[in-house]
């Protein structure tokens, strides 16, 4: 069902969205149309100027309102561990945890050659230089339990492997298939307790 | 196990629909087209997560309709379970166990039915795809577990394919983490592999028995299974049985070097050709493929002899007891001696249900519970 103009523009920009469909995109649109206490300026306001305040933290990938993020620049944390994940909001996820004290690596996705991601498109040789002056001793994988995510962790474990250097991937029991960011926090911290090394 | 009531609300013709069911045979007659494949098909589809007649769950959902309800009540020896599977067009599925919401995938551990149709008759004719599902649904349903292991196993297929057909024509390409894909191909691969040889070797002296129960005793009907990962073969599907069971161990290394010997012609096809997706359940009646073989009437009784073995397997794995047994119009296909075998062969289970066009087909066992189907509505 099409409706004029710029009501579908509007359907179908949001449509566009992750995880949105076509239904929900007709609701969110009309909510917007209908809905008088609802503020589109600035939502508008929002979205433009979010790309421009926001980075990517040049260190670790996550996201910054500077030239590096919050997490980064905090002296208190662990210089010594680093926990790969394939998106910012898996920081976010296990930050919520507060299980883990050390700094962060996002990979931006995983391997997956179905949506034409391979090694070159994630942030691998920025890891690796990370660790080439030997500060860092546990590198703690925590990709999503799925075939991509496990399939990423395999790949890293191998690159990772150097002397004086450490890597473990969380704890199985998190739920499979699924995504990191929906585990709970408990499971989610359990699993970064019981983490294992793994073997390349 | 029986099903007693059976709801549906907006699936296939059906607004809305309440059934209660008896054990031993249960009749639906009804003209054609009005909605009795229809009604079999919901319970089906709860015991496992598919419809024999569709790939997508929008068919199932009522025309004009959001979505679609299937409730049954389920006797296992004396307990009760509802379970609940709301059909959704666009969103994922919802599923209910006792009125607690579960995953869908959670239904088929309640519900185990054998499903007779009359395009069982592709089991025997049909491309080799057809006999692969037979027997990775029959693995499902007596080891749920396997629904994950095949869904990963085509997902990496799905994602190995893509990285060879990137690879093609490229002059340097990026090939880095095919063992990554490879290595779980064939983890995979080797594992449903096995389980259907494991199956296949369950199935074999069944299939043989009712085939003769059904045939004569004249007749040999033997399973094979015919495996890509030790053919040379590139281009035509695998037809020949393999000679020996292999363990695990040589699977998987057969598999590894099948991978090796096929490179090539794999980066060329963008491709993987060889694996559990290629491989066959070769039937044999009396020392010749059925397949281009058999007679129209040898083929049903062949098809028959599939389901009635399922059902036996299924029978003597199952903690919840017999599969419920579903011959929907399968009557109108065969002739009066093989109705009559049949007939006797289904009568030893808990539950039957029945569909047919008129009631002339269907065998005097049956007499029990007749319920009228017409336009979607079930009159009693
Ligand atoms: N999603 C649907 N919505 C409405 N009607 C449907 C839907 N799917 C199938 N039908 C109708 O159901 C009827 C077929 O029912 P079926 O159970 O196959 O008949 P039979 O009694 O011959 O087994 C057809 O009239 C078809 O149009
Ligand atoms: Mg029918
Ligand atoms: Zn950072």
């Amino acid at each position: 069902m099409a409706y004029e103009g710029i009501v579908q523009e509007l359907i179908d920009e949001l449509g566009r969205l992750p995880g949105i469909g076509p239904k929900s995109a007709q609701r969110i649109a009309f909510h917007i149309l209908q809905t008088e206490s609802f503020d589109t300026t600035r939502l508008a306001q929002i979205l433009m100027e979010v790309r421009d305040k926001v980075h990517f933290c040049a260190i670790c990938g996550n996201v910054a309102e500077q030239e590096t993020c919050s997490i980064c620049r905090d002296p208190r944390r662990a210089q010594n561990v680093i926990c790969v994940v394939e998106e910012a909001k898996d920081v976010a996820a296990i930050e919520r945890t507060r299980e883990f004290r050390g700094l962060y690596h996002v990979l931006g996705g995983a391997l997956s050659p179905i949506d034409g991601i391979g090694p070159n498109d994630l942030r691998f040789a920025q890891l690796m230089k990370r660790l080439a002056d030997g500060s860092v001793d546990e590198v703690i994988i925590a990709t999503d339990p799925n075939l991509e995510g496990e399939a990423t962790a395999t790949y890293l474990s191998r690159l990772l492997v150097q002397p004086g250097l450490t890597v473990t991937r969380l704890a199985s029991g998190l739920p499979v298939g699924g995504d990191l960011e929906y585990a709970d926090e408990v499971t989610l911290g359990r699993a970064f307790e019981g983490r294992r090394v793994v073997e390349a | 196990m029986i099903v007693a009531h059976l709801g549906l609300t907006d699936f296939r013709n059906y607004a809305a629909a309440d059934l209660e069911l008896a054990g031993g045979p249960n009749v639906f007659v009804g003209r054609n087209g009005q909605g009795k494949t229809n009604l079999v098909e919901a319970l089906g589809y709860l015991s496992t997560l598919g419809s024999h007649r569709v790939s997508t769950d929008q068919a199932l959902i009522r025309t004009g309709s959001d979505a679609a309800i299937v409730r049954a009540r389920l006797e296992h020896g004396g307990r009760d379970v509802l379970i609940e599977l709301q059909i959704n067009r666009s969103g994922a599925n919802r599923a209910q166990v006792n009125r607690v919401a579960t995953k869908p995938r959670e239904l088929p551990r309640y519900i185990t039915t054998v499903l007779f149709a009359p395009e069982d008759l592709v089991l025997v004719r049909g491309e080799p795809s057809a006999r692969r599902r037979f027997l990775d649904e029959l693995l499902v349903q007596t080891a749920p577990r396997f629904a994950g292991v095949i869904a990963d196993y085509e997902r990496v297929l799905k994602q190995r394919n893509s990285l060879l057909k990137s690879a093609r024509g490229v002059r340097n390409p990026e090939l880095s983490t095919l063992e990554l894909w490879d290595e779980r191909l064939v983890e995979l691969g080797a594992e449903i592999i096995d389980a259907r040889a494991d199956l296949t070797q369950r199935l074999a002296p069944e299939v043989a028995a009712a085939y003769t129960r059904i045939a004569g005793d004249e007749h040999r009907a033997e399973l094979g299974n015919a495996l890509s990962i030790l053919s040379d073969a590139v281009d035509e599907e695998v037809s020949d049985p393999a000679s020996a069971r292999l363990e695990r161990p040589a699977i998987a290394e057969a598999f590894r070097a099948a991978l090796v010997r096929l490179r090539r012609a794999e980066l060329e096809r963008g491709l993987t050709l060889a694996g559990p997706h290629r491989d066959d359940l070769v039937l044999m009646l009396n020392g010749l493929p059925a397949r281009g073989y058999a007679s129209h009437g040898e083929s049903w009784s062949f098809a028959l002899a599939l389901r009635l073995a399922s059902a036996a397997v299924l029978r003597l794995d199952s903690p919840l007891g017999d599969p419920i047994i579903i011959l929907d119009d399968v009557f109108a296909e065969l002739d009066e001696t093989r109705r009559g075998q049949l007939a006797a062969a289904v009568g030893e289970y808990e539950q039957v249900l029945v569909t047919a066009a008129v009631v002339s087909d269907v065998p005097p066992e049956f007499a029990g519970r007749m319920v009228r189907i017409e336009a979607g509505a079930v009159l009693e």
